[in-house]
């Protein structure tokens, strides 16, 4: 199965990433829109490990097949400094970045599923996945 | 590294039409470019062209409003044009409703919009083309 895979370190790779994840999809036929939700959600999770884990982390992006539907999974992995209370992390509005706090809980609105596991001081990974 | 977006000047509207990838670096110095230039010219208006933008996260959108909201604070007005319906959709599903966000369907529509309008001048422009 397909399998890619980007460095998230800086502003330019989080523009990648969503380039990455808009090609897969269109190669996957999802539709414009779903396209779009997904590329909109990849920036947002990248972009956090830019601004909150220094730069320390990576994409992975594979199709996945489940019964009679395809959909796409994006593996977000990085060593920062992990999220202390995700329920928290999870809520509108709440940023320890001064920001909107719109980027995770939004992230979640666009995607079939979202799920987080982070350990403080060791990481945060975060999986998302869309069905065409 | 980051690209720079250029804004163009058309009497007292400010022009800018986005055509790259936005990274956050460029997306900041535009919004610092377009709040200088309200302040050291008499422009009164600002036209922000999307519609080369696939995606608009909620960085990009808090970029638009926070630069909507400083223009009115310079007493410039500010209208985003031509964003993609799904990139509208998007924000939408995402709860990032941005009510200080004026909108047009196209930078002919925001002119209009701001009190600007595009149309030929009867007669002939002298040193006009014959
Ligand atoms: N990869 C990560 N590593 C560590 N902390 C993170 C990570 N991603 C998110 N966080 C934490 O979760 C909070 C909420 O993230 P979210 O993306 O929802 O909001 P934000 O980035 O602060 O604001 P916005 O995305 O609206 O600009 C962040 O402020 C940060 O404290
Ligand atoms: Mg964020």
């Amino acid at each position: 199965m397909t399998q890619h895979r980007v460095a998230i370190g800086n502003e330019q790779d989080v523009v990648a990433a969503r380039q990455l994840v808009r090609s897969v999809a269109a190669d996957e036929q999802f539709s414009l829109l779903a396209r779009t939700r997904l590329a909109t959600a990849v920036s947002e999770l990248a972009r956090n490990i830019v601004r909150y884990a220094g730069g320390s982390g990576q994409m992975e992006v594979e199709c996945v097949r489940e019964g009679g539907r395809s959909g796409i999974r994006c593996v977000f992995t990085d060593r920062g400094p992990g999220i202390a209370d995700v329920d928290l992390a999870m809520q509108e509005g709440f940023s320890t970045g001064r920001s909107l706090g719109q980027g995770l809980p939004g992230a979640r609105r666009l995607v079939d599923q979202l799920s987080i596991e982070s350990e403080v001081g060791v990481g945060t990974q975060i999986t998302i996945v869309a069905w065409r | 590294m980051s690209t720079t977006i250029p804004i163009l000047r058309l009497g007292p509207v400010l022009l800018i039409s986005v055509q790259v990838e936005l990274q956050d670096a460029t997306a900041e110095a535009l919004q610092q470019d377009i709040l200088e230039q309200l302040e050291q010219t008499d422009a009164d208006a600002v036209v922000i062209d999307i519609s080369g933008l696939d995606v608009v996260d909620s960085f990009i959108a808090r970029v638009l409003t926070d630069t909507a909201s400083m223009a009115r604070l310079l007493a410039a007005r500010c209208v985003i044009v031509g964003m993609k319906p799904e990139v509208a959709m998007v924000l939408l599903e995402m709860g990032l409703v941005l009510p200080e966000l004026e909108t047009a369907l196209d930078v002919r529509a925001g002119l209009l919009r701001l009190g600007y309008a595009l149309r030929r001048v009867a007669g002939e422009v002298e040193g006009g083309r014959a």
